[in-house]
């Protein structure tokens, strides 16, 4: 973690259009999410643009030990993002891949560095753009039935993206939702790539840990801004048997906007 | 030294006790809660840890010059110097001043430097006894066990542990598990050994060069004991210790007993800067620093690893980790456990040993969250596993490859070869939709604890396509 890390940054006006990186793993297990995420900012009047050569971010190489293949794939990203448009992520850990990391995964290649550092520059996980770009206005729904929501978030979307402090202020706009605490909150839930299946004792550990505090909060919902995160939650407490599952909180959002509307 | 190679294996039992796992997040929620109250405002502790990593850092870049000012610092302190590349080398030093002074029982602080060179052992295999002095590590020892945290020794015990241990290895001592008593007891036997020990030893917090003095912070007062009651006091440390000036020293230790044990300051603050001096009357008529490298060096030299060596070994990182909370320290099988073990054991017990260390982090970064002199520790584990994957690069460490898997690496070849292009990946995304049906129900370690991932019914590629006219 640098020091750039939660460092206040400056938000420049709303813009009129904007890219989506979908990310892998909700283009193959959670595309909902992704097209929640845009109709969330169409409904603020912006222009959503998908290139549709996207793939991922690199993380699960460049976390791993396997740079040249991290980069290899990031690198395919690069020219997908021209221009000023801000790069919107509906994922906490994909977007701290980008915004923190790509800069220096591509620091010894001056050519594909300045495209690197543009798009860093640009990234915003999705709960940030809403909250502090669009400023979006919800507003309580008109069923008014209350309901009680837990809200998990990840590891790199808190410490590199802040997005708990995001979605928790977003939450907040609907007058009928109560975010449950859950214990140890900030703890990791033990997915962290391939470490959930090269040390899959402790993953599960650290899993059946979270799911119990989750459960244990007796909400209703559970959201999260984190894809990978969701997987492994989802998982978990599909294999114990638990009502409780998560949604990715794109949808959740929609859902209760358009509710509202 | 049950050695990491054993991690796995040692992970899964630990994982699998309800007790332990249940003690050990009780213990680190103590700790963690003890050390959140010591900081209440976040500016505050953000602007002294980039003053305590600035120090550390500006220590690190003159590190051989500051070298040699406190050993000539020392010296003409009358404080005697030594030099130790290995493990071995140090345990031979101190048996030979142990020796020449005569001394059949070294009594130690808490020196986890000793640890690191399995001093005890040594020493015994030399026909000379160690007895630990800190009530943690006296635990410890009379279980014929190690350290479990760097900081907290017998964190993994129970007091019921504690007092049946008591009572069958003390002599004439009854159960009790009243803490208060425990520590009577063990007091009173400890002080008997100092009063007839030739030698003491301890570890270093610091050591300031410009002044020659060493700094030993503790609660007990068994330091203070070991280092000024026996007529000869050896000190080990590592070679990263030392610090340019005094006022260097402040910040870094309002860092490290906050983020250790949530104090503002220890009970005991031990300057040590000669031994005694004509017309004294008390103190050790002798002095030794043993200086150690084992591993630093090779730290120093890779600029990607160096910030391991500001390392103030706090503990705070094992304390907010959540692979440390579940498997306790026992499990590392090397001297330092949790995220600081991760990163110096590589180095000390060699990549090859380590590789599963390396890998055994969820990179969640509570550790670099917490690290007091802000060692950026993900950073560092990923730059160890390019190490063990020979990936990194640059500087390659002894070993480098050594963790390297064919199958990983081929599946990682693949995985680039396929998302790094654009029509592959869309015709993969389809078909794996397409025939979501056909999901196995078995994937690999992932589906132990988890429902099999299946794909949805279309990609979000297909989706965007299909329902807009967006590019
Ligand atoms: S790495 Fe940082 S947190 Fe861990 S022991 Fe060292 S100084 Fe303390």
């Amino acid at each position: 973690m640098t020091a750039a890390h939660n460092s206040p940054r400056r938000y420049s006006e709303k813009p009129s259009d904007v890219y989506l990186f979908g990310t892998c793993v909700l283009d193959l297990f959670d595309p909902e999410a992704g097209v929640s995420a845009v109709q969330l900012l169409e409904r603020e009047g912006i222009r959503v643009h998908y290139p549709q050569d996207q793939t991922c971010c690199g993380q699960p190489a460049y976390t791993s030990g396997f740079p040249d293949e991290a980069r290899a794939v990031a690198k395919a990203q690069l020219t997908l993002f021209p221009g000023t448009w801000p790069v919107i992520v509906p994922s906490g850990s994909c977007a701290g891949m980008m915004r923190h990391h790509w800069p220096r995964l591509f620091a010894d290649d001056l050519t594909n560095l300045p495209r690197a550092e543009s798009i860093a520059s640009r990234t915003f996980e999705l709960t940030e753009f809403l909250l502090n770009v669009l400023h979006v206005e919800w507003k309580p729904s008109a069923k008014q039935k209350p309901e009680t929501v837990v809200l998990h978030t990840s590891c790199s979307a808190r410490r590199e993206m802040n997005t708990h402090v995001h979605a928790r202020a977003l939450l907040a706009k609907f007058g009928d939702v109560e975010v449950k605490q859950q214990e140890h909150e900030a703890e990791c839930c033990g997915f962290g790539g391939s470490f959930s299946v090269k040390h899959p004792e402790i993953s599960a550990a650290m899993a059946s840990d979270k799911a119990d505090a989750l459960e244990a909060t007796g909400a209703t919902t559970l959201v999260s801004a984190d894809a990978g995160c969701l997987l492994n939650l989802n998982g978990t407490l599909e294999k114990r048997g638990s009502a409780l599952r998560g949604q990715h909180i794109a949808t959740y959002f929609w859902n209760k906007v358009k509710e509202g509307a | 030294m049950n050695a990491p190679i054993t991690f796995h294996e040692n992970a899964r039992r630990v994982v699998a006790n309800p007790v332990l796992r249940a003690s050990f997040r009780g213990a680190m929620d103590f700790l963690m809660a003890k050390r959140a109250a010591q900081f209440p405002d976040l500016d505050a502790f953000e602007a002294l840890r980039t003053q305590g990593e600035a120090i550390r850092q500006y220590s690190l870049a003159r590190l051989p010059d500051l070298l040699e000012q406190l050993e000539a610092n020392l010296t003409r302190n009358g404080i005697q110097v030594h030099w130790a590349e290995t493990p071995k080398e140090a345990c031979q030093i101190i048996i030979d001043i142990t020796r020449k002074a005569g001394g059949d029982l070294v009594v130690k602080g808490k020196s986890m430097v000793s640890e690191e060179v399995e001093l005890n052992h040594a020493l015994e295999a030399a026909g000379i006894g160690a007895l630990e002095s800190d009530m943690g590590e006296y635990i410890v020892q009379l279980a014929g066990e190690k350290p479990s945290h760097i900081i907290m020794p017998a964190i993994h015990k129970t007091k019921e542990e504690i007092a049946r241990l008591f009572a069958e290895k003390v002599p004439g001592v009854a159960y009790t598990d009243s803490v208060d008593e425990l520590i009577q007891i063990g007091r009173r036997v400890l002080r008997e050994k100092f009063r007839d020990t030739k030698v003491g030893l301890s570890g270093v917090n610091v050591a300031i060069a410009e002044t020659g003095t060493l700094c030993l912070v503790e609660n007990e007062g068994n330091g203070r004991m070991c280092t000024t009651v026996p007529e000869v006091h050896i000190a080990i440390t590592g070679i990263e210790k030392v610090v340019e000036k005094l006022e260097h020293l402040p910040p870094l230790m309002a860092l490290l007993t906050r983020s250790a044990t949530g104090q503002a300051i220890t009970t005991y603050f031990n300057w040590i800067s000669s031994p005694r001096r004509e017309g004294e009357l008390d103190g050790p008529k002798e002095v030794h620093l043993v200086l150690l490298d084992n591993g630093r060096s090779q730290m120093y030299t890779d600029e990607r690893l160096r910030a391991t060596l500001q390392c103030i070994r706090c503990g705070a990182c094992m304390n907010h980790c959540p692979v440390y909370t579940r498997i306790g320290g026992h499990a590392y099988g090397t001297t330092y456990p949790g995220p600081i073990g991760k990163m110096v054991s590589p180095h000390m017990l060699g990549l090859d040993a380590t590789k599963d260390l390396v890998t055994a982090s969820s990179l969640c970064g509570a550790c670099g969250e917490v690290c007091p002199v802000k060692i950026p520790i993900p950073d560092i584990l990923m730059q160890l596993r390019r190490q063990s994957q020979g990936t990194a690069g640059g500087i390659q460490l002894p070993a480098a490859g050594s963790g390297r898997r064919p199958l990983q690496s081929m599946a990682f070849k693949l995985w680039a070869g396929l998302y790094a292009r654009p029509l592959l990946y869309r015709i993969f995304g389809f078909f794996a939709t397409r025939l979501r049906g056909l999901t196995p129900k078995w994937q690999g370690a992932w589906t132990n604890s988890r429902a099999p991932l299946r794909p949805a019914a279309q990609t979000l590629h297909e989706r965007m396509r299909l329902s807009t006219t967006r590019d």
